[in-house]
């Protein structure tokens, strides 16, 4: 039987969010005054030998992205908190920030320290007000203790577009403009906010990093695989018994999350598939149940970890439906920059449509793979890249499906 | 209700203040007035057609009027497999229009969204940003008297 292990979680129902004592009280701001007594190099070799990579879908190395900021000379640097959150299934950040804000402020102090930053942001999805008047409070508490230091923390809300949890698109959004994503290179590390050099790292990213300094990298480095180490917060959606959040090291198996902790599929019924990732992960069926949920066994079976949800399907889901549904999603949220996205998800959406009504014929399948394809190559953002996943992955393993939708 | 002037002004010296000053005018007029985004452009000292850009770039922005109370509902794969349809007809039937329409005494307009980001209680929809989880068709009455 598995076990969670709580890093990330770590204050879960043991600190009061909306005050900071009890987080001082446990410990908390200790590992930023440690921080502080090293040299941002040595810091930055620690967090870069833990391992860590990136919670917010990319898998960087974290200890090497705050290398780059750290190596370029500016005047001013920023460090962003990327609490974009609109994946569909995944709201993990939301139970970070609500019940642990301040480690989330403390990791990004202690990355503003490491790379020469004393202003941050945290850009939080405009579906969570609440979650913003929590995080504004916290930051109240920490300033008003001197606890940051010079380190000033704004937050700034999204408005509801999913593209602009891509990185360069929120650095658009925070400046005032339409989040489209930029042309890449440069990276944000080197020429970011402004211009100037910036990380951008996910809630849970910077709410391990207290741990770390705390605790040092040989200790995290030796939990989960040995490829992606630490814990990873995964969020249960769909038909599966306990629909909750969890943390578990990272050689975890899918079926472990499935049965140990979700309690299995509901109302008795056999497992179909389950998407992992959110709505831009791949479909995965019943024989890959046993692959660890690290990010690269997950890309071995073409799949992703991406933000850690599990959207579970029971046997009598119409797979053409849900994909149907989902390739509307990529359709809408398009940001219209670059045409094989902007086009390729309107088609898209347009030849599952017409397969779930029964209006399509045996060579569209080849279609939707090629246009896939040149998708998951030519998109310029994450977005288009991803948008074809879900397709390609039920065309694969869930071809059955589609077929018995042709009259 | 607070001028939209005043309101969008007090965001003049914040660098790329422009969406917070939309959120905030939403916030008291539940939608931003056409006369706002031609405001913001000039406090901002950028073309109208920009402003206009950032304005409806953005779902959770609508310029233009909707009614006081915002229902919109997630259509996001999670939500549409537990059944966010009946709540759709549910919905509807209870106020007497259809998704995207402002109910005639300008109180509630229906709308849909993405993914809120509460799937641990599908299917989900918001009032005013208030979650509401694992609704079904006949708790919409009870829900909306709050509201009525
Ligand atoms: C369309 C799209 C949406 C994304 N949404 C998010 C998000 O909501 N939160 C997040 O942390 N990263 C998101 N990312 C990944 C970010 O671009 C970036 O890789 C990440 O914030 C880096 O932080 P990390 O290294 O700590 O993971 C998204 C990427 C794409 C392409
Ligand atoms: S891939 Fe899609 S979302 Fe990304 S830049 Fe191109 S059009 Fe915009
Ligand atoms: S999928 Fe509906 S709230 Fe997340």
């Amino acid at each position: 039987m598995a076990e969670e292990m709580r890093i990330v979680l770590r204050n879960y129902g043991k600190v009061d969010p909306l005050n900071i004592d009890s987080y001082t009280q446990v410990g908390g701001y200790q590992a930023l005054a440690k921080a502080k007594s090293m040299s941002q190099t040595d810091l930055i070799e620690e967090v870069k030998k833990s391992g860590l990579r990136g919670r917010g879908g990319a898998g960087f190395n974290t200890g090497m992205k705050w290398s780059f900021s750290y190596g370029v000379k500016a005047d001013q640097k920023y460090v962003i908190c990327n609490a974009d959150e609109g994946e569909p299934g995944t709201y993990k950040d939301r139970i970070i920030m609500e019940n642990d804000p301040q480690s989330v402020l403390e990791g990004m102090a202690i990355c503003g320290y490491a790379i020469g930053a004393n202003k941050g942001y945290i850009y939080c999805r405009g579906e969570y007000p609440y979650v913003v008047e929590i995080l504004n409070k916290a930051i109240a508490q920490a300033s008003e203790k001197g606890l940051l230091g010079d380190f000033n923390i704004e937050v700034r809300m999204g408005a509801g577009a999913y593209v602009c949890g891509e990185e360069s698109a929120l650095i658009e959004s925070i400046e005032g403009h339409r989040g489209e994503p930029r042309f890449k290179p440069p990276f944000p590390p080197v020429i970011g906010l402004w211009g100037k050099p910036t990380i951008v790292n996910n809630v849970e990213t910077f709410a391990n990093i207290p741990a770390i300094v705390d605790k040092g990298a040989d200790w995290y480095k030796g939990i989960g695989a040995a490829g992606y180490p630490g814990t990873k917060v995964m969020t249960l959606t769909g038909d599966i018994v306990n629909r909750t959040v969890i943390e578990v090291p990272t050689n975890t198996t899918i079926r472990q999350v499935l049965d140990d902790f979700g309690g299995g599929i509901t109302g008795g019924k056999k497992f179909k598939a389950v998407q992992i990732g959110g709505t831009s992960g791949g479909f995965i069926p019943e024989s890959l149940l046993d692959t660890p949920i690290d990010f690269d066994s997950m890309s071995a079976i073409g799949a992703t970890l991406g933000s850690g949800a599990f959207f579970v399907m029971d046997e009598t889901r119409d797979i053409v439906d849900v994909i149907d549904r989902i390739s509307k999603f990529f359709a809408h949220e398009s940001c219209g920059k670059c045409t094989p996205c902007r086009e390729g998800t309107q088609r898209m959406h347009e030849m599952l449509h017409r397969v779930k009504n029964g209006g399509a014929v045996a060579g569209d399948l080849d279609y939707m793979e090629r246009l896939g394809s040149v998708m998951s190559k030519a998109c310029l953002c994450g977005l288009g890249q991803a948008a074809p996943a879900p397709v390609l992955t039920t065309l694969k393993h869930f071809r059955n499906d589609y077929t018995a939708k042709f009259n | 209700m607070a001028d939209y002037r005043e309101i969008i002004s007090a965001y003049k010296e914040v660098p790329g203040g422009i969406i917070e000053a939309y959120h905030a005018v939403q916030k008291e007029y539940s939608y931003i007035p056409e006369d706002a985004v031609v405001y913001a452009a000039q406090v901002f000292d950028i073309p109208e057609a920009k402003a206009y850009g950032v304005a409806t770039f953005y779902s959770y922005l609508k310029v233009g009027p909707r009614g006081k109370n915002v229902i919109r509902i997630c259509e996001s794969a999670p939500c549409h497999i537990a059944g966010a349809d009946k709540v759709v007809a549910a919905l509807e039937k209870e106020l007497g229009i259809k998704m995207g329409e402002t109910t005639p005494d300008g109180k509630f307009t229906l709308e849909f969204a993405e993914c809120v980001g509460q799937c641990q209680a599908t299917p989900v929809i918001t009032i005013n940003s208030q979650p509401y989880g694992d609704v079904t068709a006949d708790k919409i009455a009870a829900i909306l008297t709050e509201y009525k």
